[in-house]
């Protein structure tokens, strides 16, 4: 093999790339917190009866899960530009990822909800704890411990996808190994050092996820 | 008058062919070698002891915690680097593939792993031997049982082949890309690629979540 390592400017660059693997933690967690918002919004919706806004939830579900991420952005980036809007790459990454995050917890809340039997909603009434308490006590435990192993991977998930930042010019951790690569032609260590710096951070998310659910669940999971 | 931009017309069509066709290409390719190496690492995972394991996991899990358009720049500079340089079509299929591979033992490790114990027992009390039980029992019990996860991680490669644009295979949404670039009309052609996928994508999740459901009761 004639290839020779250089490790040097990797390390030169190091601050750099941290900052790079900052943005994209920090894009992901944003992406997170708003998609499961908006998936509670989503699941609610699909759970009543009212038809335009179930059909609004099914609609963008279906659409998100359908669809390739790499397309959610580039619509973002791209496809938004012919109405006028211009979005940061950041930007645009973010709303692709809360689009499709939104997307797939929606499914997961849902089925999380109806796997709780509706006996034990009559069983708290007589018990007669108010319908604040039936959920409190009784339902969100049990959905929590349902929907918390899918909502880790969902969060595993959107750190990956958000490397397609990349595509779009965005400084998260694989665009700046791109700039870095092209100004230093060293290719090779840059994705390197970039495959492991996502390999711990994928890690240590598991690692706290894990950590907390022991918590959380007092170990009966 | 001479515009730098020309609008999309019926002869692009062709163009846009080639593209989906290559995307149905690399995600088929992958999806049978992804599907066929997952069977043998999920068997062979089910089967291994604890050491085996931790080996074929480490590697395998290192495979599901890079993203893939890193694993796809990585692989590509390296045989470049070692002097080797392939074909962005074949260098995207191993990614793939490997990276299906990566997903599918997992399925296919939960399948067999779901076919009891004690049903393997007796099948070795009725005077099957080892591959017997493996062919009669263990692959037609366990595959049945993994049909909808493969359906959905089979979904996803679909979904993912579009990354491989990063490395030059002239795949939908890349030819849509530079499409765009030419056309300046973004919103109808990403539209249109959205379509196709969705097309594919639709029909065969719900056909895996009735699939799901059914298996369930």
């Amino acid at each position: 093999m004639e290839y020779q390592f250089h490790w040097n400017i990797v390390f030169q660059k190091m601050p750099e790339l941290l900052n790079g693997a900052f943005v994209t933690l920090h894009v992901s967690v944003l992406a997170m917190l708003l998609g499961i918002v908006i998936a509670i919004l989503l699941a609610i919706a699909k759970m009543n009866n009212s038809k335009p806004f179930c059909y609004v939830a099914t609609v963008w579900v279906e659409i998100a899960r359908n669809t390739p991420a790499l397309f959610q952005i580039y619509m973002a980036y791209f496809g938004l530009g012919a109405f006028g809007i211009h979005l940061s790459p950041y930007v645009a990454v973010l709303s692709a990822l809360v689009f499709i995050n939104a997307g797939y917890l929606t499914e997961t809340f849902r089925g999380g909800f109806q796997s709780i039997p509706s006996t034990q909603y009559s069983a708290s009434k007589s018990l007669g704890m108010s319908s604040i308490q039936t959920y409190r006590y009784v339902i969100l435990p049990q959905m929590l411990r349902r929907i918390y192993h899918p909502m880790t991977n969902q969060f595993v998930w959107s750190i990956l996808m958000s490397s397609l930042g990349i595509l779009v010019g965005m400084s998260e951790l694989s665009g700046t190994t791109q700039r870095l690569q092209s100004a230093s032609f060293r290719t090779l260590e840059f994705f390197i050092v970039a495959a492991v710096m996502y390999f711990i951070i994928t890690k240590l998310v598991l690692f706290g996820s894990s950590l907390l659910s022991r918590r959380l669940f007092k170990g009966e999971i | 008058m001479n515009s730098l931009f020309t609008p999309l017309s019926w002869d692009d069509t062709g163009y846009i062919l080639t593209g989906i066709w290559n995307t149905i290409t690399i995600s088929v390719v992958a999806i049978v070698v992804g599907t066929l190496l997952g069977m043998v690492i999920g068997f062979a995972r089910a089967e291994s002891n604890r050491a085996v394991n931790v080996l074929f996991g480490g590697v395998l899990d290192v495979l599901r915690s890079v993203p893939l358009i890193i694993q796809l720049v990585l692989f590509s500079t390296f045989v470049g680097a070692i002097g080797y340089p392939l074909d962005p079509f074949v260098a995207g299929s191993i990614v793939l593939s490997l990276y299906t591979m990566a997903f599918m033992s997992e399925v296919f490790r939960g399948g067999f792993e779901s076919v009891s114990q004690s049903m393997q027992t007796a099948a070795r009390s009725l005077g099957m031997t080892y591959w017997q039980t493996i062919y009669h029992i263990r692959f037609p019990i366990g595959l049945r049982a993994v049909l909808p996860s493969w359906l959905g991680v089979a979904l996803s490669v679909i979904k993912d082949s579009a990354l491989v644009s990063v490395i030059g295979y002239m795949e939908l949404l890349r030819t849509s890309e530079q499409l765009i670039g030419r056309t300046q009309q973004p919103l109808t052609i990403l539209i249109g690629v959205g379509i196709f996928y969705f097309i594919i994508s639709y029909p065969l999740s719900h056909y895996g979540r009735s699939l799901e459901r059914k298996m369930a009761i």
